[in-house]
């Protein structure tokens, strides 16, 4: 048996990620690849990418990782993806305190 | 790989609606298996990063890019059940605020993004961490191993889907080629961003990592104050 001491708070850790993610979708999206992806460009060559419908939220705010009323290109996808990271971290972690064992809660065997 | 609406026909992606919710549906009934107090905040913070991560294309040969698909990443973090929660929820905000992915191809994408490379990825993971040597550095390794054959396979499951339910009559073996092909270089992407990302929480907090679980000893951490009176954590 080790003793480990915990090198980083749980809290710390948190901030850490979410900075990450929000850095990832916020600034660094901007300098992505634009290339189709694998899938699309595989689509293209073998001709099956005209058989593609229109999506029913393509007229949305945030349709295409933009936000539609801010003309600058790099800040509308920075918006986006900040807005895109927080969602998601509200639904999801929702979700996971939603269906988690409480500490009351025996664990599993 | 986000699947549009119109790739797959109408009757396959019902299919593919239907084992999506069977899977989320048992994976919430399962989560708890591996979500307690401790551990619950990382999975929405792996949700939020994938989704981040899944924004950066990056170039895989000449007019092609790709993405990280994170089944892999999520499923080593935060356990397979969670992971397929957590991807399942990105790819849903996906489809409906950013128009990335079909409505009607939610369950193809899911059946896909959500369970393929999870399933793949937390397998090939098992069986390697079984192999390799018990310790916390093979964690990693192990993660990004598995994540790099991960991706191939999904797109191995994407050509099964398209033989059954594709709209337009393709030639199978060109399609497998050309996924394949283009998939096991996303791949190679996949495995060095989830043995990076892995690892920096394996090096500073593998006791909230579902995979490091074995490494570290099978018996639940327990937080005691140590003789000298700081808080420590005993293995």
């Amino acid at each position: 048996m080790r003793l480990l001491r915990a090198r980083v708070g749980t809290r710390a850790l948190a901030a850490g990620i979410l900075v990450v993610a929000l850095v990832l979708a916020g600034v660094l999206s901007s300098f992505a690849a634009s290339t189709p992806d694998g899938l699309t460009k595989v689509a293209q060559d073998q001709g099956f990418a005209a058989s593609e419908t229109p999506h029913v939220a393509a007229d949305g705010p945030f349709a295409g990782y933009g936000v539609d009323v801010i003309g600058d290109d790099r800040l509308s996808g920075g918006v986006a993806g900040v807005v895109g990271v927080l969602v998601v971290l509200v639904l999801a972690g929702g979700l996971a305190l939603a269906v988690r064992r409480r500490s009351d809660e025996p664990a599993p065997r | 790989m986000h699947v549009p609406d119109g790739f797959l026909d109408a009757p396959t992606s019902l299919a593919t609606g239907a084992v999506a919710v069977v899977a989320i549906g048992l994976s919430l009934r399962g989560a708890r298996h591996e979500l307690d107090d401790r551990v619950a905040p990382l999975a929405g913070l792996v949700a939020a990063f994938v989704f981040a991560a899944q924004m950066l294309n990056f170039p895989v040969g000449a007019g092609t890019s790709g993405h990280l698909m994170g089944g892999a990443i999520a499923a080593v973090l935060v356990g397979p059940r969670t992971a397929v929660l957590c991807l399942s929820v990105v790819l849903l905000v996906q489809s409906l605020l950013f128009a990335d992915g079909g409505v009607s191809a939610l369950g193809t994408n899911v059946v896909l993004l959500g369970l393929s490379t999870v399933l793949v990825g937390y397998a090939v993971f098992r069986l390697l961490a079984a192999v390799l040597p018990r310790r916390l550095s093979m964690v990693p390794v192990a993660a990004g191993i598995g994540a790099f054959v991960s991706v191939p396979a999904a797109a191995l499951v994407f050509v099964g889907l398209y033989a059954v339910g594709g709209a337009v009559d393709l030639p199978l073996g060109t399609l497998t080629t050309a996924m394949l092909g283009v998939h096991l270089l996303i791949g190679l992407g996949e495995g060095v961003i989830t043995f990076l990302a892995v690892g920096s929480i394996v090096a500073v907090r593998p006791d909230l990592v579902h995979g490091a679980r074995a490494a570290l000893g099978q018996r639940v951490l327990e937080v005691r104050p140590s003789r000298a009176g700081s808080t420590g954590v005993r293995a």
